[in-house]
């Protein structure tokens, strides 16, 4: 229970995914603009992260393993993901279509984000159990949603500022990301 | 001459990370030593040039509904192909990469360029265009650890500065990183009298359309 409780509270704070292992820039810059593109996106990255935990692990420990082709995982897992998506993405259309309508757009983006491969990679390397790697997943997926909406906030204020010309843009942007993510650097003393 | 424009456009002018604003994650994980840059920009451009060739080759027989989990599944192929070189001969550089080699396969330059260049042109300007902007990564990636790590460590490749210069820690960080590719970009841009990019490359990232439909689904539901 203690260590689920280290997963949950790393994953959201300490090594958040975006702003201390840097996966998943593109989204966090991209689509971090407005507060409800930003709630999308993290609630799509988060469904789409735990599934894939769920499906890549069982692979893995019942396929790749046993049969010593453990070096196949970055082939497999992405090819996995990518059809995931592609189903997640048509049985919603059909049965949920409310919720298509909320997360369709943002599914296809995920195949290519390299956090949901990365939590997959990362849940075995680290050798997690099947319940910490859904746990890990889960919450690497809302760490992810709260680093967009934080800065989507942070982004607002950033469009009415008087910045120079040459630090108009991205420039500006990863300056202030930095600044947010010095402010998740406070959270590092919580695990020792 | 024309292969020569496709290989030192990559450089300088199409550079994929300052310019392009493409393969973020890795410039700024993989940087806190400018030997792990130079690593991580090598290991890339390898599999850049692996999958453009074969790309190239196979661009009339891969049908166009599955293009992209083709790609995909060429490039990992090439990714677990230089892990293993990695793990052999330079183990040390194989541990400090770690997942971020794995994850070349999700690098969206090399998705970009087999989208944009390998699957249009022949396998010559392929090559060559592979070589320019797997160079251009790697000299950025480069340019970014020797800064973090100069300031950040007190070292350059592992020699140490003199001992008056204190090292500022904060660099090395993940702050530091976003800080100074900030800085880098806004630099290159002041350089190359160009206005600064606005937005995030998406010029060659596969999903770019999809993006797009994002953010205006978005806009939409607020004027609601």
């Amino acid at each position: 229970m203690k260590n689920i409780f280290i997963i949950m509270l790393s994953a959201i704070l300490v090594d958040n995914f975006v702003l201390s292992k840097f996966m998943g820039i593109c989204p966090f810059l991209g689509v971090s603009k407005k507060l409800s593109s930003s709630l999308g996106m993290g609630a799509a990255v988060i469904f789409v992260m735990t599934c894939a935990t769920a499906v890549t692990y069982p692979v893995y420990s019942l396929v790749l393993e046993p049969n010593g082709l453990e070096y196949l995982k970055t082939v497999a897992f992405i090819l996995i993901i990518a059809l995931f998506v592609q189903l997640v993405e048509i049985v919603m259309k059909k049965m949920m279509p409310p919720l298509y309508k909320a997360l369709g757009v943002y599914l296809p983006l995920i195949t290519t984000n390299c956090a949901v491969l990365g939590v997959t990679l990362l849940n075995i390397d680290n050798g997690y159990t099947f319940i910490e790697s859904i746990v890990n997943a889960v919450c690497a997926g809302i760490g992810f949603s709260l680093a967009l909406v934080l800065f989507s906030g942070v982004r607002s204020k950033l469009e009415t500022a008087d910045i120079p010309a040459t630090f108009k843009g991205i420039p500006s942007t990863l300056a202030a990301a930095s600044i947010v993510s010095l402010s998740f650097m406070a959270f590092s003393g919580l695990i020792s | 001459m024309s292969n020569l424009k496709e290989f030192t456009k990559g450089l300088i002018k199409d550079n994929p990370t300052l310019v392009g604003l493409l393969g973020m994650c890795p410039t700024l994980a993989v940087t806190t030593q400018a030997i792990n840059g130079l690593g991580m920009g090598l290991a890339t451009a390898f599999v850049l040039l692996g999958s453009n060739i074969v790309i190239s080759l196979l661009k009339n027989i891969i049908p166009k509904s599955v293009k992209l989990p083709c790609y995909i599944v060429i490039i990992a192929g090439f990714v677990t192909f230089i892990s293993f070189i990695l793990h052999g001969f330079v183990p040390d550089l194989y541990d400090s990469l770690g997942t971020f080699l794995s994850l070349i396969t999700v690098n969206c330059i090399i998705l970009g360029r087999a989208e944009m260049f390998a699957c249009k042109n022949k396998v010559l300007p392929s090559i060559c265009d592979a070589l320019g902007m797997g160079l251009g990564f790697t000299g950025s990636l480069f340019i970014m650890g020797s800064v973090r790590e100069i300031l950040g460590a007190g070292s350059w490749m592992g020699i140490s500065l003199p001992e008056a210069f204190q090292p500022m820690t904060v660099f090395i960080m993940p702050a530091g990183g976003f800080f100074v590719l900030g800085c880098i970009i806004a630099l290159v841009n002041k350089i190359a009298g160009k206005k600064p990019p606005q937005k995030i490359g998406c010029a060659g990232c596969p999903n770019a359309a999809v993006c797009g439909a994002a953010s205006k689904a978005a806009e939409k539901e607020e004027d609601k």
